[in-house]
């Protein structure tokens, strides 16, 4: 059977030239970086280029970045490790009301330690208002972190100009850039922000690997505590296999990103033509143009989001949904419910997440199964009968 | 995650589709929580000569329904209704623990389906015997301060923050 993978923002394929790059590191060079003696020496040495090709990529200094696990951790330290080292400076923090769990369950951490936090709303599709954040500053603010693309919807913010309040206002900015890194071209400079979070999930990396940008000279609360890995901001031997993996990935993506993001969006756009040319009462949620360019989310009136992905898996097609059923906690989708989905409609959330690899071929074979698919859930369902009936 | 059994039952629902003039019809679950259940049933002498389901919902909650609409047929009323949601479980070889409230909805729609018969039998007082035309689905929830619509999850105004009355 056809294999059609569109799930990329849940995980990316470790590209063939990452893992050759990465296998010296488990055997050959297996030294503890932070020993005196060559064998170590060498490895601190590699693992600091990797900084400066991860750097490269976003448009920082070396020194700006700190390897992490994961994506998430790299959201936790911004949140704590902002929130912990400026808190005799205020305990106000403002994220959107839209941001990935790892930034959401941060901030209500510190909600439980008397910090306040400001949940911003977001628009029908999902963007941030730059005034409505000017507004929410108060004097005790002393973070604000604003996602750069939603994963869930694909809508890009206006970091630029979110930021540029927060600097003119003396607030650090972050911004959760894990869905952007590597699909389209990010620099901390244009951004104008002060931390950013990337993953080497998305980037073609392996798992476990994530790395925070952060602004020179900005005080930082560690979370894990022991040596001084990190220039201290995070304890811990390092995964150097994984950081060689992040490297090559980010130098990978750096040269592919024009041609790359070309390609995706333009069998984004032939996807969301197809689905709406092929299935009645269908909602394109997110932006329309202020888009990622391999992203397509839909929702699908009628049927349960959970089924329609377990379908399409059974004709080799893998993509998400933000159903309820499909979350463990079986709570409809945060996101849908802030840009205003009614709450049955968000059950039926279809999210395709496209990457270089994908063809025509597959968009045409997704555009076949699709529609009947949801034909089949559709003639079980005793909600579509009343709707075709309205 | 799903068993061979659920997978079949998902991929091949038995008994699907409505009863236009069913004996009695039970309808269980709310789409706004991702499940909804309406089961129609046909009944001979106390027998189900027909039981026919349309779903809302995920891969466990059409596998528990077309496995529920199996197990009530050619069953006496008293047979049905001593199906368990145990038995659901066990006859799809096991669901995962946070789908077992789907096995309870199907045990119980067939349930609300008998019950609405042997109502109608007794002579009480019952709607319609037309199929059951499925609730308006609730989604938006006024604001009392800015009349904005806001959806039935929000706890507070997305346009002005007021707290909602729910």
């Amino acid at each position: 059977m056809k294999t059609v993978y569109m799930d990329h923002a849940a995980a990316t394929p470790v590209r063939k030239q990452v893992v050759e790059a990465m296998l010296p590191y488990f055997d050959e060079h297996f030294g503890n970086p932070s020993t005196v003696y060559d064998m170590g020496s060498r490895i601190k040495h590699v693992i600091d280029e990797q900084r400066a090709t991860v750097a490269e990529l976003i448009g920082a200094k070396a020194g700006e970045i700190i390897f992490t696990s994961s994506g998430a951790e790299a959201n936790n330290l911004a949140i704590k490790g902002i929130g912990l080292a400026r808190q005799k400076k205020g305990k106000h923090i403002i994220i959107s009301a839209i941001e990935h769990h790892s930034v959401l369950n941060s901030a209500r951490f510190l909600e439980r330690m008397d910090f306040e936090v400001t949940f911003l709303q977001v628009d029908q599709h999902g963007l941030v208002d730059p005034e409505r954040l000017s507004r929410a500053i108060r004097p005790e603010t002393i973070l604000v972190s604003i996602m750069h693309a939603n994963n869930e919807i694909g809508t890009i913010e206006p970091i630029s100009d979110l930021s540029a309040i927060c600097r003119e206002k003396g607030v650090v900015f972050h911004t959760d850039a894990v869905a952007t890194v590597g699909n389209i071209p990010v620099d901390v400079n244009e951004l104008n922000v002060d931390l950013l979070s990337l993953s080497g999930v998305s980037l073609g990396a392996p798992k476990g690997i994530g790395a925070l940008y952060f602004r020179n000279n900005l005080r930082l609360m560690p979370l894990i505590h022991g040596g001084i890995q990190e220039s201290g901001r995070r304890a811990g031997t390092e995964n150097v296999p994984a950081i060689v993996g992040l490297g090559k990935a980010s130098e990978l993506a750096a040269q592919e990103l024009p041609h790359k993001a070309e390609h995706v969006k333009e069998l984004r756009d032939r996807l969301v033509t197809g689905v709406h040319g092929r299935i009645e009462q269908v909602k394109y949620t997110g932006h329309p143009e202020k888009r990622l360019p391999g992203h397509a989310s839909f929702c699908i009136e009628a049927i349960e989001g959970e089924a329609l992905v377990f379908m399409l898996s059974q004709k080799g097609i893998y993509v998400n949904t933000g159903s309820a059923c499909a979350s463990k906690a079986l709570k409809t989708s945060p996101v849908l419910v802030a840009i205003g989905v009614p709450p049955d409609l968000a059950q039926g959330s279809a999210v395709f997440t496209l990457n270089g690899t994908n063809t025509v071929d597959e968009i045409q074979y997704v555009l076949d199964q699709l529609p009947v698919a949801v034909e089949k859930l559709r003639s079980l369902s005793p909600i579509w009968r009343t709707k075709t009936a309205a | 995650m799903y068993s061979e059994r659920v997978i079949d039952h998902f991929s091949n629902p038995r008994n699907a589709g409505a009863i236009e003039d069913a004996d009695g019809i039970g309808e269980v679950g709310n789409p706004v929580c991702g499940d909804m259940m309406t089961f129609y049933i046909k009944v001979n002498d106390d027998k189900l000569t027909d039981v026919k389901f349309k779903t809302f919902g995920c891969v466990a909650a059409i596998a528990v329904s077309s496995i529920v609409s199996e197990m009530a047929k050619n069953k006496t009323l008293k047979e049905a209704k001593a199906i368990t949601r145990k038995a659901v479980a066990q006859a799809l070889d096991g669901l995962p623990k946070e789908k077992m409230h789907c096995s309870n909805l199907g045990a119980k729609a067939l349930a609300e389906a008998i019950r609405d018969y042997e109502e109608k039998k007794s002579g009480k007082p019952t709607s319609t015997t037309e199929p059951k035309k499925a609730k308006r689905v609730k989604r938006h929830i006024l604001c009392s301060h800015c009349d904005t619509k806001n959806p039935v999850t929000a706890n507070f105004c997305m346009s002005c923050a007021e707290k909602l009355d729910h």
